[in-house]
């Protein structure tokens, strides 16, 4: 139970660990990405589309009120004209009246030089007719046979008989033509009365379109299209021709407008649902109804146009940005992403060299403390054997010489193994000095020979000879060669070889390499090769500080080391080094492991 | 030559400069700062050999006191300390190769002696 507690412990341990690391090493970058490209995008798109949508009902508005106000000057421009129009005739027939006496009037030649006299001057009318208090007409000059007519019954003879003036709207009355008529009443002087009847057939439609001629010239110019004009009475019939609400006497199709004494624009649908602007006027003393009908849909047009336009506009200018702002942000993330990732390197960094630090502070530690009663047994030790050297008999026994030498020797070994563990913590000033690899390399081989020899390790030295002499302290580069060849012979059982290359690569840098025909190492071991006290020969006596050692040896002279490794076949340490030591690179070491 | 053996060990200092006599060096020995500092009055010694680490103060200290006072005494320092700072100071007072590291072989120590005689210079 105990044992299964404690195997938990580690592996939360280990959690925690993976946990860490993650947490530090990881921002969720896409999330960033996202949230910053949107938020951006956002700030910089919503005034663009506000100003937008703005600038678009600004100008619809704009638009449309100059149209109200354009139908309103044409409808009112128009009523003028057809309300002088009507009235100049009403007036013409007043002064015929007041001209004329009852009997020459009736007198027909009388009549019809008026008549001539009235087209000539005033143009318009197609007939002329007198009517007495009965209704019967006396006298008619005109195209129709109308003369002995009675008229008493229609509603146009008593609305003139009570009003004494009149307009009619349109009617198809005796002739079955559709006209109007302008009636005058006049009293003669025995108390009785007699009507003037004038009537203007067709010629309405006309007049309007004369009368509008300029006016529709103009809007041809503005909306590419004529407005429709026509009057309507004021049950709806239309009274002159209409481009698209019907023909003369036909129910008109848009709504009779409310009544009103001014000129108004008001918007209406047609039958279709189609939108419309409607300007109107009721004419004063006629049953008449200008109608201006215009198209809105064809009147906003050129809004339509520039609405298009704008969308464009908008469109781009979206895409531009959200271009713009995809490529900054992606930029951005990407960059901190790399911050982060030499960070989180440089993290790394620090943590390994604070770990090697704080171990050559305990090796230290250690060191100190064995060196020194290590100094003592040698001093016993030493004295001892110069004792015995005075005395001839002690002299000469092998034996008990044999014996002090062991015990020195095996001083000596524990000094090499402290020394080896202050050198680990204690970086000795880089001596520089200039260094032959090649004989180096063979005096490092040197004290390998013997067990190469008897392990039947083949050892293959291919040093190029183009490699000059180069600055790096040699103290240490043999550390680091002995240590990758020591390891190179333990990952052999018997026979296998250890080749070492060595060439001069570009920047001028050495490159050294050393194989091995050994076990390997598999690749999750090779992350932790290079880690103090990471060792995978524990059993075999092994501290797991030897690459450690040589990883910061390496540093020190400016190097760098890299393995490849493939189990069963094998494995490759380079050591790539500079033929110049930089001061700066020795007190970078030098604080990271100090 | 006259050596002082300066080292609060002194299981060390003693057999060590027995050892020394035996080897033609005539020498004597101290276990702390003030039994060296007596022992210089009394004698003139061309050489000391310094512990770095000691209970009361520290070799470097030592060694400019003993400086002072017989400014044509040379030093060897010998521990068995190897952190970097002291390995500097101790660099910087005597020189590189007279810092030396315990245990040390008798033979090296009496050769380094001779090499501080000749050294010129009171550093």
């Amino acid at each position: 139970m105990k044992w299964f507690s404690k195997k938990k412990d580690h592996r939360i341990q280990d959690d925690e660990n993976n946990r860490l690391r993650k947490s530090h090493e990881l921002f969720n970058f896409r999330r960033i990405w996202l949230l910053s490209f949107l938020l951006t995008s956002g700030f910089a798109i919503v005034p663009v589309i506000f100003f937008a949508v703005i600038d678009y009902n600004v100008t619809e508005r704009l638009m449309l009120s100059e149209t109200v106000s354009r139908t309103m000057r044409l409808t009112s421009n128009t009523w003028r004209s057809v309300a002088f129009y009507l009235n100049e005739r009403q007036s013409a027939l007043q002064f015929i009246v007041k001209e004329n006496s009852y009997e020459a009037l009736n007198e027909p030649r009388r009549l019809a030089e008026i008549l001539e006299n009235l087209r000539q001057c005033f143009g318009g009318f197609t007939d002329l007719g007198v009517i007495d208090s009965d209704g019967l007409q006396r006298t008619y000059v005109g195209s129709y046979p109308l003369r002995g007519k009675n008229y008493s019954g229609q509603k146009w003879f008593e609305n003139v008989v009570s009003r004494g003036s009149f307009i009619s709207d349109v009617f198809l009355g005796f002739r079955n033509v559709p006209h109007i008529v302008i009636a005058i009443k006049h009293r003669t002087g025995d108390g009785k009365f007699y009507v003037l009847r004038a009537t203007i057939e067709h010629n309405l439609s006309r007049i309007l379109s004369e009368i509008n001629t300029t006016f529709q010239d103009k809007m041809k110019v503005d909306s590419g299209r004529e407005t429709d004009v026509f009057l309507i009475n004021q049950t709806g019939i239309i009274q002159t021709e209409s481009l698209y609400f019907g023909k003369v006497l036909e129910k008109n199709r848009i709504p009779v407008p409310e009544v009103s004494d001014e000129t108004k624009v008001v918007e209406s649908k047609d039958q279709h649902g189609a939108d419309l602007i409607v300007g109107y006027r009721y004419i004063p003393e006629t049953p008449f109804i200008l109608m201006i009908v215009k198209d809105k849909e064809r009147l906003m047009k050129p809004w339509q146009q520039s609405r298009l336009e704008l969308i464009q506009y908008l469109a781009i200018s979206i895409t531009i940005i959200i271009l713009w702002i995809l490529g900054i942000t992606t930029y951005m993330i990407r960059r901190l992403k790399e911050m982060d990732k030499r960070r989180v390197k440089y993290l790394h960094m620090a943590e390994y060299s604070n770990k090697l630090a704080s171990i050559g502070r305990l090796a230290a530690g250690v060191a100190h403390e064995i060196n020194n009663p290590l100094a003592i047994i040698n001093e016993k030790a030493g004295l001892v054997k110069d004792i015995f050297h005075f005395k001839k008999e002690y002299r000469e026994d092998p034996r008990l010489m044999g014996t002090m030498d062991a015990i020195l020797n095996s001083v000596e070994r524990c000094s090499r193994i402290t020394r080896q563990l202050l050198n680990f913590a204690r970086h000795m000033n880089v001596s520089v000095q200039q260094i032959n690899l090649k004989s180096l390399v063979h005096e490092v081989l040197s004290f390998l020979t013997k067990e190469a020899e008897y392990r039947s390790i083949d050892v293959v030295v291919d040093i190029k000879e183009d490699i000059p002499d180069f600055e790096s302290d040699r103290g240490k580069l043999q550390q680091i060669l002995l240590n990758i060849i020591n390891n190179a012979f333990a990952s052999m059982k018997t026979g296998g070889s250890v080749t070492i290359r060595a060439m001069a690569v570009p920047d001028s840098r050495v490159q050294i390499e050393i194989s091995d025909t050994g076990c390997g190492i598999s690749q999750e071991n090779l992350r932790f090769i290079f880690e103090p006290f990471f060792s995978t020969k524990t059993e075999a006596g092994g501290t797991g500080l030897g690459l450690s050692i040589t990883y910061s040896l390496a540093k020190e002279l400016g190097g760098r080391i890299e393995v490849e490794s493939k189990i069963g076949k094998g494995t490759t340490f380079m050591i790539n080094l500079p033929m110049k030591l930089e001061k700066k690179e020795q007190s970078d070491a030098s604080t990271a492991s100090g | 030559m006259r050596v002082l053996l300066v080292d609060d060990e002194e299981e060390l200092v003693s057999t060590l400069s027995e050892r020394l006599k035996f080897r033609g060096v005539d020498s004597d020995w101290a276990c702390s700062v003030k039994d060296a500092l007596s022992k210089a009055e009394q004698n003139i010694y061309d050489i000391a050999v310094l512990d770095v680490k000691m209970p009361e103060t520290d070799g470097f200290k030592l060694k400019r006191r003993l400086q002072e006072s017989y400014p044509k005494m040379k030093f060897i320092f010998m521990t068995g300390h190897g952190s970097d700072n002291y390995y500097h100071i101790g660099s910087a007072e005597t020189g590189k190769e007279f810092y030396l590291v315990k245990p040390v072989n008798i033979e090296i120590l009496i050769e380094k002696m001779n090499d501080v005689l000749q050294k010129q210079g009171g550093v």
